[in-house]
């Protein structure tokens, strides 16, 4: 088996030789709490997420710096620094498995294989003193003990997948050879070189050009469109998200503050941040005037305010905000709020 | 925001060429990255002017000639009807009270060392004639809460304030000599997206206020929409399309201008698998050994033999509305409504 097309998830063998139940999803994060420590005191970077994620369905986790959205991928991925990092209360069932009750050997046998990720900024995740070729082939050689001709040829194959110009004649080229958006095929090829099920995309065109965005994205869907993985886009851009998702998952401070299916979500949101961030994109009708503009600032996770931490920069506040954090309340069967006054959100959606 | 008539800033033929050397002890150029190749247009008072491109298109360093922070190769820039490639001294410290810089990046762009009110006072020291100096606490303080930050932070240091109010804060600098134009060099790009909506804001308050022209830099095309009245496109140092913000969005001309418009993903999932996409091949060639003739041709779908061998120069083609550097423009039938 050459190549990323071939092979469904449940073609691939479980690991412990257990069978795949079939209806458990591909991936669920049940109350995910993740702690910093730092000299100032522990920062609650993650407090209590929860999502899930079927085959070939494409989640997108959006939220600003600090939101906890790369951390929650961290550690899905188990490649948090710990410590200082610390998980301290939470699951994460991969096929109904839980990976953080794992032995480090078991977890490794998972990352890379099963679960792979890339990550924004490709040159620093890229080797700089191995050629491309050689690091794409150690993913064959390492995980399915390859020959070196071998994991050569199939890393050839994956370069020419992801649409590298004469990938047989650049196998021998650095990553510093390359531009931006050719390290970022890179990446992509070695990610998806041992066909996981589960791909994680931490800001995957961040640091590109937008013709070259378009590019990466129109790749990445339809690598997964043939291979039926999993997919957590992770980005803070609104438009990448409405592109491209099918779930849509908004963090703050650390928790999924409004979790639906993008179309829902982009019609009528379900909490006021959601809301607000969708306010706030430039549009024709209303240029020449202010924008709508979330005021305030992010909270600081060293001190979070008591309730919600959205209240103090929310226009829907009451009095109960600052005194009572809302739960995520369930407001359809594929959407959440956590919003005490989400049904006022969503009336004045329209408004 | 109403632009009169008179020009604030007139660029020309504006070129700048950074040689590439070789050899150790006899350096000999072998060649030149070719930054800005050409570029002219006017800056009107009171307008914005927004100049979008991809990274490695020049625009960054056109800025860095605009406030004479480098020399040019050939070409003018008059800031106020004073040429300022060529001024030295005196001269030249005169002419830059009129043009500002604000800059991408909020966290180097300020020094950690200073305290707020030493950092927006600074053109003070440096322009010492502009306000005598027992005034000047007073007047940073003024710039403080103009800019919407509190006046009583101004003993504060850059790492006590987050990346929108560091914005703020080099926002303030450039204000402190009233100057006429400010140049913006991708000035949201760094910040949180609720936060940037703020300082887009905060931008067009300050315009109206005090009739600046800003030359707006971005990659963001919905940004530069927002708040530009025209626009220039540039690709590899060239302005390839320059309209008004309704003809370059609205009736891209450029086949370049078109793919950058069709690449933004569109933050809105209705009606996805319907939208046309013009998805580029390959990376801009290197700015050392640009292409022969057109530009883009080497990425275009229209090239033919023509666009190889004869450079299309920027103006307005018959039968259409704004200037464009293309043989085949792509022309709308429809006559425009005003």
């Amino acid at each position: 088996m050459t190549g990323i097309t071939g092979g469904t998830p449940s073609m691939l063998p479980a690991w412990g030789g257990g069978a795949v139940p079939r209806n458990e999803p591909l991936l669920a994060v049940e109350d995910l709490h993740v702690e910093f420590a730092t000299r100032q005191g522990a920062v609650k970077a993650v407090n209590g997420v929860d999502y899930t994620l079927e085959a070939g369905e494409t989640l997108a986790v959006l939220g600003e710096s600090g939101s906890g959205k790369s951390v929650t991928a961290q550690a899905i991925m188990g490649i948090l620094d710990t410590p200082p990092a610390r998980v301290t209360r939470g699951r994460v069932l991969f096929r109904g498995t839980d990976l953080l009750g794992l032995s480090e050997e078991n977890r490794a046998r998972v990352r890379g294989r099963r679960i792979a990720m890339i990550f924004q900024d490709a040159l620093s995740a890229l080797n700089p003193v191995f050629t491309v070729g050689w690091q794409i082939g150690e993913m064959f050689r390492v995980h399915q003990g390859a020959s070196r001709r071998d994991a050569e040829r199939r890393a050839v194959e994956l370069m020419d997948r992801v649409r590298i110009p004469g990938a047989a004649r650049r196998l021998h080229d650095y990553p510093h050879q390359f531009s931006g958006g050719m390290r970022q095929r890179i990446m992509i090829a070695m990610a998806v070189a041992l066909e996981p099920e589960l791909l994680i995309a931490d800001e995957p065109t961040t640091a590109l050009d937008v013709t070259v965005q378009a590019q990466i994205m129109e790749l990445l869907t339809e690598i997964q469109r043939e291979s039926g993985m999993g997919m957590i886009l992770i980005t803070h851009d609104l438009g990448v998200v409405a592109d491209a998702a099918d779930k849509i998952a908004v963090m703050y401070g650390g928790r999924i503050v409004e979790h639906a299916l993008v179309h829902d979500a982009y019609r009528a949101p379900a909490h006021p941040y959601t809301r607000g961030l969708l306010d706030s994109i430039p549009r024709i009708d209303r240029k020449g005037r202010e924008l709508h503009a979330i005021t305030g600032l992010p909270p600081n996770l060293l001190d979070m305010p008591p309730g919600c931490s959205f209240a103090p920069r929310c226009p829907y506040r009451q009095g109960d905000c600052a005194v009572e954090a809302p739960p995520l309340h369930r407001i359809g069967p594929t959407r959440g709020s956590a919003c005490h006054y989400w049904r006022e959100v969503l009336d004045g959606s329209h408004g | 925001m109403a632009a009169t008539g008179d020009p604030v800033l007139e660029v020309r033929d504006l070129v700048k060429h950074f040689p590439v050397t070789q050899g150790v002890l006899a350096r000999r150029q072998v060649g030149a990255i070719r930054a800005v190749d050409g570029v002219s247009f006017d800056l009107r008072r009171g307008e914005t002017l927004g100049i979008v491109g991809e990274s490695g298109c020049g625009k960054s360093t056109l800025a860095r000639l605009l406030m004479a922070l480098e020399r040019p190769t050939s070409g003018s820039v008059r800031v106020g009807g004073r040429e300022i490639t060529r001024a030295k001294g005196a001269e030249l410290k005169q002419v830059r009270r009129n043009i500002q810089l604000v800059m991408q990046d909020p966290y180097t762009s300020l020094n950690p060392r200073m305290t707020v009110g030493d950092i927006v006072g600074e053109p003070y020291e440096i322009h010492q004639d502009v306000l005598p100096r027992g005034r000047r606490r007073r007047r940073v303080q003024e710039l403080l809460e103009i800019v919407g930050l509190d006046p009583d932070h101004a003993d504060r240091y850059p790492h006590q304030f987050s990346g929108g109010q560091r914005q703020r804060i080099g926002i303030a600098r450039g204000l402190a000599l009233r100057p006429e134009i400010i140049v913006c060099d991708e000035p949201v790009s760094a910040l949180d997206v609720s936060i940037q909506a703020q300082v887009v804001n905060l931008l067009g308050r300050l315009q109206q206020e005090f009739g600046l022209s800003y030359i707006f830099i971005a990659h963001d095309l919905s940004v530069v929409r927002h708040i530009s009245d025209r626009v220039g496109v540039m690709y590899l140092g060239k302005v390839v399309e320059l309209g008004r913000d309704a003809d370059i969005y609205g009736r891209p001309e450029h086949p370049y201008t078109r793919a950058l418009l069709s690449a933004v993903p569109v933050p809105d999932p209705d009606g996805r698998e319907r939208r046309e996409r013009i998805i580029l091949q390959g990376d801009p060639p290197s700015p050392a050994d640009p292409p022969s003739g057109c530009r883009f041709r080497t990425r275009c779908w229209k090239a033919r033999d023509v666009c190889a061998q004869q450079e299309p120069p920027l103006q307005v083609r018959p039968g259409a509305s704004h200037e464009s550097a293309c043989h085949f423009p792509e022309l709308y039938p429809v006559p425009r409504p005003y």
